[in-house]
């Protein structure tokens, strides 16, 4: 053995190579991520703009974001679009993944499928969102002539509450497949034997669903809604796709705000106050995911 | 026949919902500018044509924009896998002191959003002069990815038995040759699922690529064709579409080549 055998006997003690394998991740999330997160909440304590500093304002740019009736819109519909579209999609998830619990030809290819609106860039599919609720072209509009639900166009994203609703609709098309998935696997862990029992007992369809099914999916419905509200609360993709946050800032939320006000509009401070006012509900959401996830 | 009423109706009924936008892009990349303002039957091409696609191809900055989307998916993929295997390996293998507070730690950088750390990256990239650089891209991609693959990795790394390293180790390998010899064969399942999710996120991702790429020549797929194909209120549909199919077909591929990893990997970030 040459001199270098005691070196590399010390490099690998667990100790020592321990931190060193985790080195890349740290800097990579210290740097990148950890940083901003802390560097983003000191822009929204000052005034900086693109290319100065500012100087520090305490909250005053929060003061400023809560007195605008646009912020408050936005974090409204926030709000509102997150607990529509996580009802939506927990409702529909669960009766697809119902659906594909049971045994049927063409079961594969069926959830294959079924997920491909979660595997699809965002902003490509939106864009075909987009094109289907043209107030003019509109081959939704045509079906429902057709099937003589309506008798002219709707103009679907020319209201703002006919944009707002657009906006929940597409937003459940995109996450309900994971809902679904998650669901299923939730399912698929249920032992037979309980339905079996219940059945025995006289227990009817819907009796097995409140008294078994129900109660052992909650743990996954928390983890699955507290995720995905995370996510939906600070959506950004879908919304700037369709609607830009219009007609007349009716489908703002906190991200495009925050967008138009620090990049579109060169006000850092303030587009970083309206970044970061959602991080009071992500940490309550964060908590519950924590909480779910150490007890599993 | 009440099996078809319960199982194919309502299934046909999700399945038209959620292919829909699918439907409507190839239906709409084949149909002549005229057919697409009149037609007596929107769900129907009458008179074919590849225009839009060659036009695409041949009048805009698309294959560009393709292969810068490909560039970065790829790069931060093989840089995030590899980072999180041997983060996991040591959070779950090494047990050193403090790896319990790394893998949480891990954990929460995973649900902080993009959209709140996007206004102050702006000011950190500007600084690094790493504005407008395409390869930018990779590093902070990695942001997302590392956390979410690093979780998935723990999550199977855990399952695999200890007594093959105990074996290896009596045998005198170190802990290096562990992890590349002994463990990395075996995790390879584990990698795929982490390497297809990081692809599909990072084709999929938008925000951070529209705030720090400014110039045609650096813009992704989603960023070129909303920031140059949509100019005005006179939409393209015809060559958008197409776009958005061309862009979609990558994604669809590789999951659809996958589908059996998706389908556990889904399923096992919501056990874990």
């Amino acid at each position: 053995m040459t001199s270098r055998a005691p070196l590399l006997a010390r490099l690998d003690s667990p100790r020592v190579l321990g931190y060193l394998l985790i080195t890349p991740a740290a800097i990579i999330l210290l740097g990148l991520l950890a940083y901003p997160l802390l560097l983003g909440i000191w822009l929204s304590l000052t005034t900086a703009t693109i290319g100065k500093t500012g100087e520090f304002v305490g909250l005053q740019n929060y003061a400023t974001i809560f007195a605008d009736p646009i912020f408050r819109g936005a974090a409204l519909f926030s709000v509102f679009y997150t607990v529509c579209a996580e009802f939506g999609k927990l409702l529909l998830g669960l009766t697809l993944a119902l659906l594909l619990n049971q045994r049927f030809r063409g079961y594969r290819i069926s959830r294959a499928l079924m997920l491909l609106p979660w595997v699809a860039p965002t902003v490509l599919s939106a864009l075909a969102w987009l094109w289907l609720l043209d107030p003019q072209f509109s081959a939704l509009s045509w079906l429902l002539i057709r099937l003589h639900l309506i008798h002219s166009n709707i103009d679907f994203l020319g209201s703002g509450w006919g944009a707002r609703f657009s906006l929940i609709v597409v937003n459940i098309w995109r996450g309900l497949p994971y809902f679904a998935i998650g669901y299923l696997a939730g399912l698929q862990g249920i032992s037979k034997d309980l339905y079996e029992a219940a059945a025995i007992d006289g227990a009817d369809g819907w009796q097995a669903f409140r008294r078994i099914t129900w109660p052992l999916l909650l743990p996954i419905t928390t983890i699955l809604v507290a995720f995905s509200s995370i996510f939906t609360l600070t959506d950004f993709q879908l919304i700037w796709t369709i609607t830009h946050g219009g007609p007349t800032d009716a489908t703002q939320v906190f991200t495009t705000l925050a967008y138009q006000r620090a990049i579109s509009g060169g006000q850092l401070g303030e587009g970083a106050a309206i970044a970061v006012s959602p991080i009071v509900f992500m940490v309550i959401l964060a908590y519950f995911v924590v909480r779910s996830v150490r007890e599993k | 026949m009440l099996r078809l009423l319960k199982i194919y109706v309502p299934l046909a009924l999700f399945g038209v919902f959620l292919l829909l936008p699918f439907l409507w892009m190839l239906l709409t990349t084949f149909k002549s500018n005229q057919e697409l303002l009149n037609t007596p039957n929107p769900f129907w091409v009458f008179h074919g044509t590849f225009s839009h696609v060659t036009d695409l191809l041949t009048q805009t900055a698309y294959l560009q924009w393709f292969g810068n989307t490909l560039f970065v998916a790829v790069a931060s993929t093989v840089l995030s896998v590899f980072v999180s295997y041997i983060t996991a390996y040591a959070i779950i293998r090494l047990r050193f002191p403090g790896s319990e507070v790394v893998s949480t730690a891990i954990f929460l950088a995973y649900i902080v959003p993009p959209a709140i750390l996007f206004i102050p990256l702006a000011t950190i990239i500007i600084q690094l002069h790493w504005f407008d650089k395409l390869w930018a891209l990779v590093p902070i991609y990695a942001t997302f990815l590392v956390p979410f693959c690093t979780w998935l990795l723990i999550g199977f790394l855990k399952n695999i038995p200890r007594e093959l390293e105990e074996a290896a180790r009596v045998d005198g390998a170190s802990n290096i040759a562990i992890l590349w010899r002994i463990i990395f064969p075996i995790a390879v399942p584990g990698l795929i699922s982490a390497a297809i999710f990081s692809f599909t996120l990072s084709w999929n991702e938008y925000l951070y690529a529209l705030v720090f790429m400014s110039s045609s020549g650096n813009k992704t797929v989603s960023v070129g064709m909303t920031s140059e194909l949509i100019r005005g209120d006179v939409f393209q549909w015809g060559q958008l579409m197409a776009g958005a199919l061309i862009g979609v077909l990558p994604a669809i591929l590789v999951y659809f080549f996958f589908v059996e990893y998706y389908v556990a990997g889904l399923s096992g970030s919501v056990k874990e």
